[in-house]
């Protein structure tokens, strides 16, 4: 019988995710105990359980000297990367939170699980950026995706938001069986599950079919999460339906962590398959930002419209990984880069369709129509996000592109350039329905010739502030870029 | 002081309108007269920066970048912040330095409809310190993001304060000068890889670019992206169709500030970065540039001739002006380069001045259409001398303005760098001295036809009709004086220019031996 010995356990680099758990078990008891009294407290109390969990976030940080630290015989990282990455998905479940308090409490839904359900997502997020290995990576994916599954279904009396829960959960279930499948082919290959040793054997081993279809599948399993064309199908439907604070972190924080888990899987495991996955890469990188674009056009509901400019966004994000051969570590480095400048912007463009629906209670563009005359602030908010949302400087959003761009055309590779010209086109096209937005704010009169100044809770108030301050301070100093340098992969050969 | 200029200098005249800005922010929108005065107090303050920095600049050395400013700005990429003035960005830098004040100042009684000066004036001064930075920028990343900075307000400027097709006429405005700017950053990244530098600076690129060998066909291919990013702002024929709808559609203010400075943007790009960083590239393209610049000019012509509308004239009179800019620019030599940036300033100038009579009889008359106007010179003579000076001018009379940025142009094309073809360029020659004679046409016809004769039966008593008014004098005299100023003593420009164009010249030269 083999004795069994506790492997030795890094408290201060898994405090982060052992934070979000206990206080979330301590929201769950508080619900418990204070039943409908507490109801008031629970939005601010899952916050501050984000920002607490923010902490050794910094602290490791910090202690930069110590990083990576390694966890589990390298299934679990915690490096400078990860970190980066936990710091987005904090903040985002924190801003998720101002979204959701006035919706929740004015909508008459149950909020106590709606947030405990968040904090449960988020963890699975903040296990997803340490994952080096298949397991964690799978257990990190459906422990962020059955919360969304349920909470996208959270308006039950309303038959869209019931079609949205079911067919996201249908489609994330679906492309979850893909995945496994992948997933036991390549440990059929690698026989380990470490994403270092698989990266290790398919290098040393030659290509077979099952190998082939092993990466395929597994990409395709990631595609579906971060919505890229063609596994995109179930993203307009359900962000439509599903309660706006959510879409907002399905289009946010669920997009950011498939990104994640996609790129673990390609850098760390596939970093030698480069011939099989740029050109499948290409191929989806381009696509899902062509259709992306031309479909949201033609949308004349907001979130619709934004829903498939996040279709667009996630194809400039997947080109870089059309390059990332020869240059892992910048590859990497542009999507992390797009990945945070994205958060800040989009959620921001949702706290903004939040707040304009208070008023109008409508979904539709049109609704938007003068608002210039009674929210000049919120205006000037959202045109900030759309421009940075289009890539024109000095808004962040022209940084994402610009090292999308720099990461393309290093080394006047044909392919490398010609998605870069590709990209450029799009970024053309998407401007067209931002601008559309900003022309109806800012062009056209309103539609209920209402113009009473608008009354907006101190928590949107907020969240509007925290992105819009992260989009700015992005664009006009370039900062990021100092930060989101990974010396992990540009190490490796 | 001097030290401040060499050290602060440029910053405070970039910045001083954004300051401006900020301040405006905290005034509500009632206070108007506050935010027209903060709005002039803010450029009049950059303009004496500017002022003082004219005053020190040395003039025996203007083909030295001058009052450089040089820090670290984000080093991952080695972009810096690297700002400078040499004799080329000189020139434009005091067009702007002096335009955009006066604009201010005609805006104190001309806030276009629906009102709101808060929000105007804030977009206009964010326009200033764009157009200003993107002259003095010497760092292809800050270059960038000031040359798309001017797109925003510019937008709102003419969506909300526009005429009636405005949004239709915005969006074609950002989305063309939008789809060229993608293409210039592919460019200037690809140049990055290409030269291995690891810089974007402008003069260390241009060394790299001949110490690494760049092949013909490579320069050819980034010197296209540059091509669509400065061509379509310029802009050139056939991408010029999102300027006639901008300029009619823009608030008089806009169109003054498009046609003076705005379009400067991309021929200015053309001399500072395209040029000299890619001399095979521009070898290569000079003929076909030198084409569709021959073309802007008869097509821009005829378009006028075909105007019903005084605004809308002047729009294409526009595409013909520029043609003849980028026509010098296409002979590669000094004498056509030099003449080109003349020209620059020059349109600026008068053009912009057309634009602003164009809005002064908007608002008296209600109307552009040529044909319901009339007599201007019966019922407002002092406007319409002024219009009449104006299109003088435009027309390249000799001792105006326009004439030195004209007849130079068509002199350089008979002797092209040493690379060209020279019959081709003789072709051209003749093709745009037949424009000017079409210049002469249509600006003669829109004075005969506006300002002769007698007013129309429909305006003849219209009570509302005056003269010239104490604001549109303030605005326009200084750009009067400079027009017939320089018209009589052109080197005042010419030997500014002359030293660091014929460095670039000389590289052709080299090349073409």
């Amino acid at each position: 019988m083999i004795e069994f010995v506790r492997p030795h356990i890094d408290w201060h680099a898994f405090a982060p995710e052992l934070i979000v758990l206990f206080w979330g078990a301590l929201v769950t008891i508080v619900d418990l105990v204070f039943l409908e009294r507490a109801r008031r407290i629970m939005g601010p109390l899952t916050g501050i359980g984000f920002l607490l969990a923010m902490i050794p976030v910094l602290t490791l940080w910090d202690q930069a000297d110590d990083l990576p630290r390694v966890l589990f015989d390298g299934a679990y990282v915690v490096d400078n990367y990860a970190l980066l990455l936990k710091g987005l998905f904090l903040i985002s479940g924190y801003v998720i939170v101002l979204l959701s308090s006035n919706y929740m409490a004015e909508g008459d839904y149950y909020d106590s699980e709606f947030y405990q359900l968040i904090g449960a997502s988020i963890l699975g997020m903040l296990v997803m950026t340490s994952a080096r290995d298949l397991i964690s990576i799978f257990i990190a994916l459906e422990l962020l995706s059955i919360p969304a599954y349920l909470m996208a279904a959270w308006r039950k009396r309303d038959l869209k938001s019931n079609e949205a829960g079911l067919k996201y959960m249908l489609m994330g279930v679906f492309a979850s069986g893909i995945l496994l499948y992948g997933m036991s082919l390549l440990y059929g290959a690698a026989a380990d599950t470490r994403l270092s040793e698989i990266g290790a054997a398919l290098a040393d081993g030659e290509s077979t079919p099952l190998v082939t279809l092993g990466v395929l599948f597994t990409i395709i399993g990631f595609a579906f999460k971060v919505s890229a064309v063609p596994f995109h199908t179930w993203a307009p439907d359900t962000y439509e339906g599903a309660p706006t604070p959510l879409t907002a972190f399905l289009a946010v924080a669920s997009k950011t962590a498939g990104f994640v888990a996609l790129l673990n899987v390609v850098l760390f495991a596939f970093g030698d398959q480069s011939d099989l996955v740029e050109p499948f890469m290409w191929i989806l990188a381009a696509a899902t930002m062509t259709v992306g674009n031309l479909v949201a056009l033609r949308q004349t509901n907001i979130v619709r419209m934004l829903a498939y400019s996040g279709i667009g966004q996630a194809g400039y994000m997947l080109a870089p990984l059309a390059v990332y051969g020869n240059r892992p570590a910048q590859a990497q480095q542009a999507v992390v880069i797009y990945l945070l400048i994205y958060a800040a912007m989009n959620l921001g463009a949702f706290a903004v369709v939040i707040i304009a629906a208070r008023k109008t209670r409508s979904g539709e563009i049109e609704s938007f129509g003068g608002m210039l005359r009674y929210a000049p602030g919120i205006t000037l908010a959202m045109t900030i996000f759309l421009f940075s949302l289009s890539g024109v400087p000095p808004m962040g959003g022209f940084w994402a592109k610009f090292w999308v761009f720099k990461v393309l055309t290093d080394g006047w590779e044909l392919w490398g350039t010609l998605l870069a010209l590709v990209v450029a086109v799009n970024s053309v096209v998407a401007a067209f329905y931002y601008l559309n937005v900003a022309k109806q704010m800012w062009f056209l009169p309103t539609r209920d010739g209402d113009e009473s100044p608008l009354v907006i809770p101190p928590a949107l108030v907020a969240a509007v502030a925290i992105t819009v301050a992260v989009t700015l301070i992005t664009g006009v100093t370039g900062l990021v870029p100092d930060w989101a340098d990974f010396p992990a992969l540009a190490a490796a050969p | 002081m001097e030290s401040f200029l060499d050290t602060w200098g440029i910053t405070a005249m970039v910045f001083a309108p954004l300051v401006g800005v900020l301040a405006m922010m905290f005034v509500p929108e009632k206070e108007e007269e506050l935010h027209k005065t903060i709005a002039l107090v803010a450029t009049v303050v950059s303009a004496i920066v500017g002022i003082l920095l004219l005053a020190n600049f040395d003039y025996g050395n203007s083909g030295v970048l001058q009052f450089v400013v040089d820090r670290s700005w984000i080093d991952v990429i080695s972009a810096r912040y690297s700002l400078g003035v040499d004799g080329i960005s000189l020139p434009l830098v005091a067009l702007t330095l002096l335009v955009v004040p006066l604009v201010i100042v005609y805006s104190w009684h001309h806030i276009p409809e629906p009102g709101n000066a808060k929000a105007f004036l804030m977009l206009t001064l964010v326009l200033h310190t764009g157009m200003l930075g993107t002259f003095v920028a010497q760092d292809l990343v800050l270059f960038f993001v000031f040359f798309e900075v001017v797109l925003l307000p510019m937008y709102f400027m003419i969506g909300v304060w526009g005429g009636e097709q405005r949004l239709y006429a915005a969006i074609k405005f950002f989305l063309y000068t939008l789809f060229g700017s993608a293409f210039m950053l592919v460019s200037f990244l690809a140049l990055y890889w290409l030269t291995g530098s690891q810089t974007f600076d402008m003069v260390e690129l241009a060394q790299r670019v001949q110490s690494e060998g760049l092949t013909t066909t490579e320069q050819v291919l980034l010197f296209g992206g540059m091509f669509l990013g400065f061509g379509i702002k310029v802009p050139m024929f056939p991408f010029h169709t999102w300027l006639p709808d901008a300029h009619t559609q823009a608030p008089t203010q806009g169109s003054v500030i498009l046609a003076a400075v705005m379009l400067k943007l991309g021929t200015y790009g053309f001399v500072r970065i395209a040029l000299p960083i890619l001399p095979q590239g521009a070898q290569q393209w000079a003929p076909w540039i030198g084409l569709l610049a021959v073309i802007g000019i008869i097509y821009g012509a005829l378009g006028c001739l075909a105007q019903t509308d005084m605004k809308r004239l002047i729009a294409f009179s526009s595409v013909a002006h520029m043609g003849y800019v980028m026509l010098g620019i296409a002979t590669l030599t000094d004498f056509g380069i030099n003449a080109a940036i003349f020209g620059m300033v020059a349109h600026g100038l008068i053009t912009g001045m057309l634009f602003f009579v164009a809005g002064s009889v908007k608002e008296r008359y209600h109307t552009l259409e040529i044909k319901r106007l009339g007599g201007l010179l019966i019922q407002a003579p002092r406007m319409g001398w002024i219009l009449g000076i104006t299109t003088m001018a435009s027309l390249g009379l000799p001792g105006l303005a326009g004439f030195w940025g004209e007849f130079p142009v068509i002199l350089a094309s008979w002797q092209p760098s040493a690379g060209l073809n020279t019959t081709l360029f003789r072709v051209y020659m003749v093709v745009a001295a037949v424009g000017t004679v079409l210049a002469a046409g249509y600006l003669l016809w829109l004075l005969q036809r506006t300002a002769f004769g007698n007013p129309t039966e429909e305006f003849a008593d219209d009570p509302h009709i005056h003269d010239t008014v104490f604001t549109e004098w303030v605005a326009w005299v200084p750009m009067l004086i400079l027009i017939v100023v320089l018209g009589f003593v052109p080197s005042l420009i010419f030997d500014v220019t002359n030293e660091p164009v014929s460095l670039v010249g000389d590289v052709f030269e080299a090349l073409g031996n």
